[in-house]
């Protein structure tokens, strides 16, 4: 008898493995590029692994007091994190408030309103601005804004003082001779400043999401007889929507580590002070340069379970955003 | 069967009558094959299906741009004389509200009264001759265009205010040449320099680039040449970690190099620490770049058979290189600007200090940093002399990697086209030496030896028949 061979029928035939074993100069090269991943990957762990290990000390001995702490004295023993934490986070959401609509409005502008011939050359300046080093900005922020700045938190206090963050608490809006030094140094202008530093990466981001919402779809809302604002509200809005997300949790995540610009504008304060126009902030990281150069080995201990905090923190919003990227639609290319 | 021995008898000089099994006899076939490799196809073919060939439309031309967005921007005169006549009634009530009516005052304050006051005169009159979706549409675009101005305009102000405040101290030609050494707080700005802050700068970032590029790239490569579950782990760590606020990063090398390993604080630490905070920036872009490279100039390459890493070596990195150079250039822009990991691990001193593995060294953000926290008018001069000098290295970094950079992988530069095409020129030419090398010495073996060259249509026939 014949033996036929045995019949495949098209969904029972998957394609052959064709991998090949690699061998010689190709197996060296692919060990060298693994131990460089390698190597990458054992630095990144190590950054959290020796903030634990020197941060212990200080870990152990405030246990969970150590989040819910205001004040911060390690030398007597009575120190936590939720002070400047609270801060971290009002001057990463104040800069946020201020940085979705300038960031959505350029990005939106760069990719729909502005004249082809000026396009890249309105890229490369938001890229320049992105490159600019945090150092400038804080000067920016010390010596020009905050004088400047000062009528405005004055104005905003006085007519929307009734919004409890809004409020000041030594500020009376009937004395004419109030001093406008309580406004100073606030949460409010290291926002602004800090706000500044994320907006062209965010927008950057969004830039790139907006302009690859597909133009069949533009043009078929035009077609309809959609004006432009209409055609971006129900084709490039609903794209991009992953994209920008994922911008301002990139922008979030900067916001909440950048250092140098919050130091030079705020002045330390050490209760949770959510009134953002009010003088007095703190943030994690104006800490850690605050106190690391004076600090006694317990303080420094403090310091870096202080700084194991912000990496984690900011270790889940990058998480989030890359996460947020990646699954919407039109994450592909959104390479920030 | 008579097919076979055809073949065998064109390839492999055996032992047949009609072939003489002579060794000048082979060479001269073997000759000739290589000299025409691209042998006319089956003749057969040709008169049937020439006939009956279905049109194929061309191929997409994967080198043109893609489709053009159509300019939907039209300016009517309508508009231009609505956004001025809002524009002057809102400065016009704005002015008569804080001179008149209000107890309010400061440039911000009128500019944002009137713009707000713009907004509103600027719909009031497109909603006197347009419909809803249009008035929604000239205030959305009246907003966008003033939110992008605002981006620029603050753009411009950051740098135009640090290059006016810098001036008083840039003239001064010691400010390039000295340290801070001799110069105490009172001093004035004919004393001392940042020479110190130039020299630590450039030694600290090359040392972090003489670790992070070669790091970096060998990373970018193992993400995209060597595709895995554990390549797909690493690259979300290394994305996770391109935002590691940059003073952890400083305070990782502090907790490791200065409390563990016991050194002091110096340039190289700060290295270190600039490395650390780089390495993630590098390896992202490095790895766009790279996923970029055309997979068909990768698949040509393994089709010749070449290895992985002869194609790595050869075709993905040369392909990449003005992306990979502008990712490494963008990322220095970002180390050299970085104040608070030098903060913490380079120490501070104005002295001029080119070792970096000894004594404390500054860079130019990190002087910046301290010349303004002091109170001294002069040294608040120094420190934006110096964040202008900073700028400057800044702006260079990000111009040369826009005229390295912005072209796709395998695009090349006018020059690297006629570089390209003068080397293909080269080999034509040594290709057409050597063939008539090879013609004359198989000839002249020929001569020798006294046997006629095998017809010219012999070859062709074989292959015809191997064809078909």
């Amino acid at each position: 008898m014949t033996a036929l061979p045995e019949v495949r029928t098209a969904d029972q035939d998957a394609p052959r493995s064709l991998a090949a074993r690699p061998a010689g100069a190709d197996r060296t090269f692919r060990g060298i590029a693994r131990g460089g991943g390698t190597g990458v990957l054992l630095i990144m762990t190590l950054v959290g692994g020796f903030l634990l290990y020197q941060g212990y000390r200080a870990l152990e001995t405030r246990g969970f007091e150590f989040v819910t702490t205001e004040a911060w004295d390690p030398n007597s023993g009575e120190f936590g994190i939720a002070a400047v934490m609270a801060g971290t986070f009002f001057i990463a959401l104040t800069a946020i408030t201020i940085a979705i609509p300038l960031s959505i409005g350029t990005a939106l502008y760069i990719s729909e309103y502005a004249p082809p011939g000026i396009q890249r050359s309105l890229i490369a300046l938001v890229d320049l601005m992105a490159a600019i080093p945090s150092v400038v900005y804080g000067l920016w922020g010390l010596f020009l804004l905050q004088p400047v700045i000062l009528p405005l938190s004055q104005w905003i206090a006085t007519y929307f003082g009734w919004i409890p963050i809004l409020s000041v608490s030594d500020f009376d809006p009937q004395d004419p001779l109030a001093s406008p030094t309580v406004f100073t140094s606030s949460t409010f202008i290291a926002g602004i400043v800090v706000a500044l530093m994320i907006s062209p990466i965010a927008s950057s981001i969004m830039r790139e999401v907006f302009s690859q919402a597909p133009l069949g779809e533009r043009e078929g809302a035009l077609a309809l007889g959609s004006t432009r604002w209409g055609m971006i509200r129900a084709v490039v809005f609903p794209f991009g929507m992953g994209g920008m997300i994922g911008g301002m949790m990139l922008g979030l995540g900067r916001a909440l580590g950048e250092t140098i610009a919050v130091y030079l504008i705020i002045s330390p304060v050490f209760v949770i002070q959510p009134r953002v126009l009010e003088k007095g902030a703190n943030s994690i990281s104006a800490l850690i340069a605050l106190r690391y150069s004076e600090a006694s080995a317990f303080e420094m201990s403090a310091l870096m379970a202080a700084g194991l905090a912000l990496f984690l923190v900011t270790l889940v919003v990058n998480f989030g955003a890359s996460m947020v990227i990646a699954r919407s639609r039109s994450g592909a290319g959104a390479e920030g | 069967m008579t097919e076979t021995t055809t073949t065998d008898e064109a390839h492999a000089p055996a032992p047949m009558p009609e072939a003489s099994a002579d060794v000048a006899d082979t060479t001269v076939v073997i000759g000739h094959v290589t000299v025409h490799p691209p042998l006319r196809p089956p003749s057969t073919f040709k008169p049937s299906t020439a006939a009956h060939r279905t049109k194929l439309p061309p191929p997409p031309d994967s080198t043109a741009a893609p489709e053009p967005r159509r300019s939907i921007g039209r300016l009517r005169l309508s508009d231009v004389i609505r956004l001025f006549g809002a524009l002057a009634a809102a400065v016009a009530l704005t002015w008569w509200i804080f001179t008149q009516l209000l107890p309010l005052e400061g440039p911000l304050g009128f500019i944002v009264v009137a713009y707000g006051l713009f907004l509103v005169f600027f719909a009031t009159l497109v909603s006197l001759d347009d419909s809803g979706p249009a008035v929604r549409d000239r205030v959305m675009s009246a907003l966008v265009h003033s939110i992008a101005a605002l981006m620029l305009l603050a753009l411009a102000v950051v740098i135009i205010f640090t290059v006016v405040r810098g001036l008083d101290a840039l003239p001064h030609l010691n400010f390039f040449t000295q340290d801070m050494g001799a110069a105490g707080p009172l001093d004035p700005l004919s004393v001392g320099g940042i020479l110190h802050a130039v020299v630590g700068t450039l030694i600290m970032i090359t040392i972090a680039l003489l670790i992070s590029v070669p790091l970096g790239i060998l990373c970018a490569l193992f993400l995209t040449e060597v595709p895995g579950a554990y390549a797909r782990f690493v690259r979300t760590i290394v994305e996770a970690m391109t935002a590691l606020p940059s003073i952890v990063a400083g305070l990782f090398i502090y907790a490791t190099v200065v409390l563990l390993l016991g050194f002091d604080r110096s340039g190289f630490a700060a290295a270190l620490a600039i490395t650390v905070m780089m390495l993630p920036i590098i390896i992202r872009s490095a790895d766009v770049v790279l996923r970029l490279v055309p997979g068909n100039l990768k698949e040509a390459s393994f089709a010749l058979g070449s290895s992985q890493w002869r194609t790595v070596w050869n075709v993905t990195l040369p392909t990449a290189r003005s992306g990979l150079t502008t990712a490494i250039i963008l990322g220095t822009a970002r180390g050299i600007g970085e104040t608070s990991p030098v903060l913490l691990t380079a120490g501070m001193t104005t002295y001029f200090n080119a070792n970096p593995f000894s004594g404390p060294m500054i860079s130019l953000p990190l002087a910046t940093f301290s010349f303004v926290r002091s109170p001294e008018p002069t040294m608040i001069a120094r420190g934006f002399g110096t964040a202008v000098v900073l700028m400057v290295l800044v702006l260079l970094l990000f111009i040369l990697a826009r005229v390295i950079g912005g072209r796709g992988p395998g695009r090349l530069s006018p020059r690297q086209h006629r570089r390209r095409a003068a080397a293909s020129r080269a080999d034509v030419q040594r290709y057409a030496i050597r063939r008539h090398a090879r013609l004359s010495t198989a000839s002249s073996a020929l001569a020798a030896g006294g046997v006629d060259p095998v017809s010219d249509d012999e070859p062709r026939r074989t292959t015809g028949e191997e064809n078909g």
